[in-house]
């Protein structure tokens, strides 16, 4: 199915209920049959079934993709863009039709503006080289949040380092949700740009991006939203968003390492300068004068990762055909039964409790430390993160040094969430 | 109940990070530094009393997980009234013990720190248990009380000349 709405375009499911006949896709969500696409979950660990909870990092391949990457590199790989003969022609077919799957998964006007990128971060670093770096100067003001992952601020710190630009960022309150009346304080003549999670990576908070979009643009500013955590569990329509950028990675959903998508408008792609030089990103080149290639070309200089793009493109084949909107029910469900169970325990305690939430749920074991519960947990074979998630300024905002998250993805059944309880438990009884 | 396999949250460890030995800071040490893990926010003081070449007295302090502080917690009592060089000598065979390079029933001097050696099967929380150590290693080398400068930082110290 297509992805036509930026929010949850199905009510949550309820655990022990079943939805109205016609209310869900016509395809029933079959978790076991899900589970079956994915052989790395049979695996053991420790002498236990794999709990995979640490999706919000990166997510496991089906056996669809893996299939994928080998008849591309089994019948189909030559390099693309340029030479006639057969298999360049097949893989730079299969290249670009992987950019059309993206673009139709997010709903962009065209392929040109889907970008393929080395994930996320390559992404935001793209624009802060190709449209910072060309379009913020002296005394011009970005406005990031406090939710931001590192990747989401350290390039826009080292721009405004090189330009004496000033960074200015949107407080949460505790459950972790964005001040939105302090947001729209933030703006002033000297404002230039606005960089803003969709999710939240440490809490799993859902950011208000397509009003704080709207507000942006009112005052002709651009908004880059990093999408990492959003793109993975909620149907993505970047027109509905309206957003001037939006950056995501293929190895959290579902997809290869070392591919990602950065989504921009046409006109802003078009107005910026090119990030890489070298081969593929040129028109003409004379020693005395290069010409650039139109976009996408343009920001995609050198051999790109041709069997990632085209393993990403049948990865959001295989989201698309379980659908979006199933995913994210299921991934309510998870939430919503892990939130429960895990405030029922004592001495737990819940990081980030936002109204709108993404099923990502970060929480403190009183006594314990993270890395403790972690390596504990691990025994049991479940793998949570732990640590400070690539996001040191909203651990110092929220007190804490480090949380353990357990992230879920649609594969996820209610069974682990309970494993995870009960693992929790075992901790906190090895520690008496 | 959940199995330790590893052996590494035994009841020794456990009882050191519940009721930590020598915790707190000397009020005037003679050496101090402070050792920091960014990665996962271990942070610890190591102050300690240098009367002649012994150490007198020692104590840290600070926030980290079981390991790090169980670790810290043993070290002051095996190093407490020993010479320099001897304390020395076990941050070293310590840290190589935790990597995986020594067998601790090839060391005089190991002895309960034994109960580390299983740290050396999970990567990740080898510099949980060797932060103390390069921390103690900073506090012999560094200024009374001065705070910790990038030299001497004991994450930067490589471990394989410990």
């Amino acid at each position: 199915m297509s992805a036509k709405s930026s929010t949850l375009a199905a009510p949550p499911a309820l655990p022990g209920t079943r939805p109205e006949p016609g209310a869900m896709p016509t395809r029933a969500f079959d978790i076991e049959r899900i589970r079956a696409d994915f052989p790395i979950l049979k695996l053991q660990v420790a002498g236990k079934p794999l709990v995979y909870l640490d999706n919000a990092a990166s997510s496991q391949m089906p056996q669809a993709v893996i299939d994928r990457l080998v008849r591309y590199q089994t019948t189909e790989h030559a390099n693309i863009h340029r030479a006639v003969h057969h298999l360049s022609e097949t893989a730079t077919a299969g290249y670009e039709a992987a950019r059309g799957k993206l673009q139709r998964f997010i709903n962009a006007r065209e392929a040109r503006e889907v970008i393929f990128t080395s994930g996320t971060t390559d992404g935001i670093n793209l624009v802060m080289q190709g449209w910072g770096r060309k379009f913020i100067g002296a005394g011009d003001e970005i406005i990031l949040t406090v939710l931001e992952h590192h990747s989401n601020i350290v390039p826009w710190q080292m721009l405004a380092t090189e330009k004496g630009a000033t960074i200015r960022v949107v407080p949460i309150n505790d459950a972790g949700e964005l001040q939105l009346d302090d947001y729209e304080s933030l703006f002033n003549e000297r404002t230039r740009f606005v960089g803003v999670g969709h999710i939240s990576n440490a809490l799993g908070s859902i950011n208000p991006v397509k009003r704080m979009i709207a507000f942006a643009h009112a005052r002709g500013v651009p908004v880059l939203v990093d999408g990492a955590q959003a793109a993975p569990h909620l149907a993505v329509d970047v027109q509905d968003l309206d957003c001037d950028f939006y950056a995501f990675s293929g190895h959290k959903m579902c997809g290869p390492t070392g591919i990602g998508v950065l989504y921009g408008r046409a006109a802003l792609l078009e107005a910026m300068q090119p990030f890489k030089g070298g081969g593929d990103m040129i028109h003409t080149v004379t020693f005395e004068k290069t010409t650039y290639n139109t976009i996408p070309h343009k920001f995609e200089a050198g051999t790109p990762p041709i069997a990632a793009a085209i393993g990403l493109g049948a990865a959001v084949d295989y989201l698309s055909a379980i659908g979006m909107a199933q995913v994210a029910a299921h991934e309510h469900e998870l939430l919503h039964h892990a939130s429960e169970r895990l405030r029922e325990l004592p001495g737990v305690r819940l990081v980030g409790t936002a109204a709108d939430k993404a099923a990502v749920l970060s929480f403190a074991v009183e006594g314990i430390h993270p890395h403790d519960v972690g390596t504990l947990l691990n025994q049991e074979g479940i793998a949570v993160r732990t640590g400070h998630h690539c996001a040191q300024p909203l651990m110092k905002r929220l007190g804490v040094a480090a949380t353990s998250r357990a992230s879920f993805a649609f594969y996820n059944t209610l069974a682990e969430v309970d494993a995870l309880v009960a693992g929790i438990r075992g901790v906190q009884k090895v520690f008496g | 109940m959940i199995a330790d396999p590893k052996g590494l949250y035994q009841e020794v460890i456990l009882d050191h990070n519940r009721k930590p030995r020598n915790y707190g800071l000397l009020e005037h040490p003679s050496h101090h530094a402070e050792g920091l893990n960014p990665l996962c926010g271990d942070h610890i003081h190591v102050s300690l009393d240098l009367a002649g070449d012994n150490v007198e007295a020692i104590a840290f302090q600070g926030e980290s997980c079981a390991i790090c502080k169980a670790s810290a917690s043993m070290m002051t009592v095996a190093v407490k009234g020993k010479s320099r060089s001897d304390a020395q000598t076990l941050i070293g065979e310590f840290v190589a013990m935790a990597t995986g390079r020594l067998d601790p029933q090839n060391s005089l001097h190991i002895g309960r720190l034994a109960v580390f050696a299983g740290i050396s099967e999970l990567p990740m929380r080898v510099k949980c248990a060797i932060l103390p150590w390069h921390t103690l290693r900073a506090a012999f080398s560094a200024v009374a009380t001065a705070s910790t400068e990038a030299d001497a930082d004991p994450m930067q110290t490589p471990l394989g000349d410990a």
